[in-house]
């Protein structure tokens, strides 16, 4: 509350990153305000594990234009799912490097643990009045990691009708991105090979672009609601593999992964695993309702996005947030709730004779993946903030959510499923403005 | 098909205009937490995590940076 309009105009900032928000509100009343931030998110089970520091700056240039601009960090470490599923025998898998293996024994899902990354982000918003009703924001992002590196701008136009109650948004965005992989980019379909041999790979690094659009309005219903409601329809073209996922191959008479004939590594040093394919095309679209509605004191966010794409992947996600107003600070209660359908090429192994040749190794299928994110799956959070105003122009704040991920295994075998996920998240806020 | 479109947007901004206030009665939604994004980093955090546990993303907005989650 006694930060009036600093994350007011934080938000517009954000636009071109991340949504579109109502400029309504967004009366600049200070020159300068800063936002950090620490994020701690850390998986069970000796999963992922990050690290994320992060800055944001704004500045007023006057006659309501201004700039923004942001700085995340970000350090991960840990493990992750291969893509190999669970069996009863010991599993051998080489890293992407190629220089050593990693084992996982029976009855284990096999992680990665190799990787170990340290991403920056910097992005930078520009906000640039045209009249008195109408603005435009233009924005850039890079981020870097060692393996990927992506480069993109956005332009959004907002323009305000019916006295400032109703506000319509264009916006548009295009990203490039280039992923490098350790060891190289791996043939679609392809199988990993064991330690020492020649690594199936196409070359050293891939991209992919993403072209978004967006259509959205915002309107003031009355004095304690606003709603907002989005379409969004997104291109991606290009490489969108994940390179370090692959796929089991089990030979269904063992109903272990198979070792014969392609898959005999000892005379072929071809593993009984192949590299994902994914389509290189992908039409995503949504939509997206949000509304903020003041009860007196408290205030209700509440939001909802239908999404779906012609990778046969459909999802819902409900957001609510309920912010209860204490005597000079706040708690605030979160949920969400998100539920996906399986993407089209989404398979929990290849059968060899079924769909993978066992004298040449040829895959019957275009496209394969068993990465857990592409699957049925439900995602529910629970978390609870705490701010505290500090003074007139600062604020502290902390949050907490537990996040559970559960993994739709239906008609797997047992002792082969997909396991469930669970994360915790502590976040501390500080901002301050003058 | 354009001009359904068109008539929707009309309709539709139409429709809006019998709705609102004065701008003497904005003082609730002036507020901080009245914003649709009442948080920058919690959203900001919150989209990269799904963004990287999820098959779907975005809604919200348009852009934003990609990144090679695991």
């Amino acid at each position: 509350m006694q930060l009036k309009n600093i994350k007011g105009k934080v938000s517009l900032a954000t636009c071109s990153l991340l949504q579109i928000s109502s400029p309504l509100t967004q009366a600049a009343d200070s020159d300068w305000d800063v936002d950090t931030a620490f994020l701690y998110y850390g998986e069970s089970d000796g999963r992922v594990q990050a690290a994320e520091p992060a800055i944001h700056v704004g500045h007023n240039l006057g006659d309501d234009d201004r700039i923004d601009l942001r700085l995340v960090v970000d350090v991960l470490t840990g493990a992750t799912p291969n893509g190999a599923h669970a069996t009863n025998s010991v599993q051998t898998f080489t890293t992407p490097s190629g220089s050593g293996s990693y084992t996982a024994n029976p009855g284990e899902t096999p992680l990665d643990d190799t990787f170990h990354d340290t991403r920056a982000a910097f992005g930078a918003d520009w906000t640039i009045s045209l009249d008195r009703v109408s603005k435009i924001i233009l924005g850039m992002n890079v981020s870097g990691e060692y393996d990927y590196f992506s480069l993109g701008v956005s332009s959004t136009y907002l323009r305000d009708f019916n006295n400032k109650n109703t506000t319509l948004a264009v916006g548009v965005a295009f990203n490039n991105d280039t992923v490098k992989p350790v060891g190289g980019v791996p043939i679609d379909l392809a199988p990993m090979v064991a330690q020492g041999y020649t690594l199936n790979r196409s070359g050293s690094d891939d991209t992919k672009t993403l072209t978004d659009f967006l259509i959205g309005i915002t309107q003031v219903i009355n004095r304690s609601t606003i709603m907002q409601l989005n379409y969004t329809y997104g291109l991606t073209d290009g490489y969108q593999n994940d390179p370090y996922k692959i796929v089991s191959v089990i030979d269904p008479a063992t109903q272990l992964p198979a070792d014969v004939s392609y898959f005999d590594t000892a005379t072929t040093g071809n593993l009984p695993y192949v590299y994902e394919s994914r389509p290189d095309s992908r039409t995503r679209n949504s939509l997206f309702f949000n509304t903020a509605h003041h009860l007196t004191e408290d205030v209700i966010n509440f939001s909802y996005r239908y999404y779906w794409d012609d990778w046969g992947i459909t999802s819902n996600t409900l957001d609510l947030r309920y912010r209860y107003q204490l005597e000079g600070s706040y708690l605030q209660p979160h949920v969400r709730y998100y539920s996906q359908d399986a993407a089209d090429f989404y398979i929990h192994d290849l059968k060899l004779g079924t769909d993978v040749d066992a004298t040449t190794g040829e895959v019957y299928r275009q496209h394969a993946s068993n990465d857990y994110r592409l699957a049925k799956s439900v995602t529910s959070t629970l978390g609870l903030k705490y701010g505290l105003p500090l003074s007139k122009n600062s604020e502290f704040a902390v949050r907490g959510e537990y996040i559970s991920q559960t993994i739709n295994n239906d008609g797997v075998p047992a002792g082969e499923e997909t396991p469930d996920l669970s994360a915790v998240v502590l976040q501390m806020n500080y901002s301050v403005a003058w | 098909m354009k001009s359904v479109l068109f008539l929707i947007c009309f309709a539709t901004l139409a429709g809006c205009s019998s709705m609102g206030v004065q701008p003497w009665d904005r003082d609730l939604l002036s507020q901080d937490s009245m914003q649709l994004v009442p948080d920058y980093f919690d959203n900001f955090y919150d989209q990269h995590i799904y963004f990287s546990k999820e098959a779907s993303s975005g809604g919200q907005g348009v852009g934003g940076g990609g990144c090679g989650c695991n």
